[in-house]
């Protein structure tokens, strides 16, 4: 700051910096990246480069190098089965919960007695948690459970039915605990369109199917988007569900399971590290072709974060 | 924002404009009594849902207080042993302990570190914005094991293993994203003009953040905490790959005596043990919903004029 011109350089350069938007508040931004770099991205890539350093047992196993974890992926019927095994449950019950919660957001929309009461209780199942949740339905929808009792006492079935244990109870555990999440979202979208558009729309004699095809829906589809991958998420990476409800070496033996049996059984971590990789590359690859899906939409101010 | 939720139904002319056709002999403001029948369907739908709902919960509940139950509607014999016997056996206060611990390290860390950054991301423009806001975005798109798996595989590596510490800090991992994501549509919506008064006036960067900010983003802060709370006390894969026997956390306890070898604890045990969970994220989530509604972080302030 001695001579003038130094000063001048300097104010230039933080000016011109600024014009750009850099400046020493940008400075809030550093711990947030760090640790995310910290937390997130390093333990990724060394898990990425983990993949190529197979055991010696794959490798003579399986062959192919570097890629044996790969190779031992894709050609051991054992763990590639997994991948449709999840599918089989994950993409159903997201577009199921998606699907499910645009009519209830709809009819609860606007105000009516108890309605802060029913969005409570319609949210409360976020409480339970899967544990919980897998404990409950084990009870409740078992060969004695309250449920095959009832079925059985009017006569709906002869036998009880097999609901836990297998499929069907992962699926009911993920649509309890993926259907509250769901509606809470898609109800918050929807509260996030502008109801003149609508009043609008019927004061030129729209019909409500009318208005629900041309108005509701575009406006809502990046919101339903959204919602479906994030619950999608959720639902792919069922794990504890598909080991206490589910039959977790037949019918739902997925992803998951099988990343933390080689990570905490057989303590195969490069093997452990692929399995979790594949799992991320399969679920990015449904996000992106929704995210597709949802750049041909319209975009602009619904509210929400569409 | 708050308060906007909670305000008393006075009547509005959108009320009147409710009213459906045919409705004219209707006094504005009231409904048909009969109802349509996509409505009829919705609510057996809902109806249908909390039936299995309070099935699940009150199948515990009764498992928890019943002895020998096999078959029949309920329980022979009723009985609270297993709550007492349930909290010796596992360590319940111990659990309890660093359960409620990890919860609050993770929401205050998050928030500290969570807030700034929204802020930011909401208010200005900056080279590699884009990038920036999809390294934020990608821990909470990935499913948790994909990244807890090569995460724990660290930990062990640095012998943090099992420690209060590593669960910690893989909680974090989703929950600072979760906290930014949140709060960058709140902070948007709050007037900038606000700030700029603020700075006019002669007030820091500082000055704005304590004293014209914090106020505002209050209400914010709490739903996104409340969120966080739940997902932290909720989440099982991350604390499960990294915790170990004095670091379990409530939900991977309750996982543990159910699969543990030679087919796991005694049923009404662990339902205890889940009832006791349960009620703690409930108390948790109705007192929070009384002051909070969780809506208003992605909703705007359009919500009033359909009310």
């Amino acid at each position: 700051m001695s001579s003038p011109r130094a000063a001048k350089s300097t104010a230039s350069l933080r000016h011109r910096l600024a014009e750009r938007g850099v400046d020493l508040s940008l400075l809030m931004l550093l711990p947030a990246i760090v640790f995310t770099t910290a937390l997130f991205i390093y333990p990724f890539s060394y898990g990425i480069g983990l993949t190529f350093q197979p055991y010696p047992a794959v490798q003579e196993q399986f062959g192919g190098g570097v890629l044996a974890n790969y190779r031992a992926f894709f050609t051991d019927d054992f763990l590639f089965d997994s991948v449709w095994l999840t599918m089989r449950l994950a993409l159903p019950a997201a577009l199921f919960n998606v699907l499910a919660s645009i009519p209830v957001a709809f009819k609860l929309r606007h105000r009516f007695r108890g309605k802060k009461l029913l969005t409570t209780l319609l949210v409360l199942p976020i409480t339970l948690g899967t544990v919980l949740t897998a404990q409950g339905l084990l009870i409740f929808a078992g060969r004695q459970g309250w449920l095959n009792n009832f079925l059985v006492q009017i006569g709906l079935v002869e036998e009880p039915l097999k609901l836990v244990n297998n499929y069907w109870g992962v699926m009911f555990s993920l649509i309890i605990s993926g259907f509250p999440f769901a509606f809470l979202l898609i109800s918050s979208y929807l509260s996030g369109i502008d109801p003149s558009i609508d009043a609008a729309a019927r004061t030129m004699g729209a019909g409500w199917f009318q208005r629900f095809r041309r108005i509701t829906l575009p406006l809502l589809a990046p919101g339903l988007a959204t919602t479906f991958i994030l619950t999608f998420v959720l639902a792919f990476s069922v794990f504890p569900s598909a080991r206490l409800v589910g039959d977790a070496m037949g019918e739902t033996r997925v992803m998951a399971l099988m990343a933390y049996r080689a990570f905490g059984e057989q303590n195969d971590y490069p093997m452990a590290s692929t399995v979790a990789v594949v799992m991320g590359a399969i679920e990015l690859l449904v996000v992106a072709v929704v995210l597709l899906w949802r750049s041909f939409l319209y975009r602009g101010s619904t509210g929400g974060k569409g | 924002m708050a308060s906007q939720t909670l305000t008393s139904p006075t009547p509005t002319p959108e009320r009147s404009r409710k009213v459906r056709k045919g409705a004219a002999s209707r006094p504005p403001g009231q409904r048909a009594l009969v109802a349509s029948p996509t409505t009829w369907l919705v609510w057996f739908a809902v109806a249908v849902f909390f039936v299995f709902l309070l099935g699940i919960l009150v199948s515990v509940v009764v498992d928890s207080l019943g002895k020998s139950w096999f078959g029949s509607w309920l329980p022979e014999i009723f009985t609270t042993s297993w709550y007492a016997a349930a909290w010796e056996r596992f360590g319940m206060a111990h659990v309890i302990g660093v359960t409620l611990l990890v919860a609050f390290s993770v929401i205050a860390v998050s928030v500290l570190v969570g807030v700034p950054a929204a802020y930011m991301l909401a208010r200005r423009n900056f080279p590699f914005k884009r990038t920036i806001s999809m390294l934020f975005l990608l821990p909470v798109l990935m499913p948790p094991i994909t990244y807890g798996i090569p995460l724990a595989t660290v930990m062990y590596n640095m012998g943090l293993g099992r420690t209060l510490l590593a669960v910690i800090l893989v909680n974090l991992v989703p929950s600072v994203p979760f906290v930014i994501m949140t709060m960058t549509p709140f902070i948007e919506q709050i007037n900038p003009a606000i700030e700029n008064a603020a700075r006019m006036s002669g007030a820091s960067m500082r000055v704005v953040f304590t004293r014209i900010l914090a106020p505002l983003l209050v209400p914010g802060i709490l739903a996104a905490a409340v969120l966080v709370l739940v997902r932290t006390v909720g989440m099982f894969e991350l604390t499960f790959l990294v915790s170990g026997p004095q670091s379990d956390t409530l939900v991977v306890a309750i996982y543990r005596a159910m699969t543990a070898a030679g087919g796991g604890e005694s049923r009404p045990l662990i339902s205890s043990m889940a009832v006791v969970y349960t009620a703690t994220m409930m108390l948790i989530l109705v007192v929070a919903l009384r002051f909070i509604s969780p809506t208003q972080l992605v909703a705007r302030v359009k919500d009033s004029r359909d009310d």
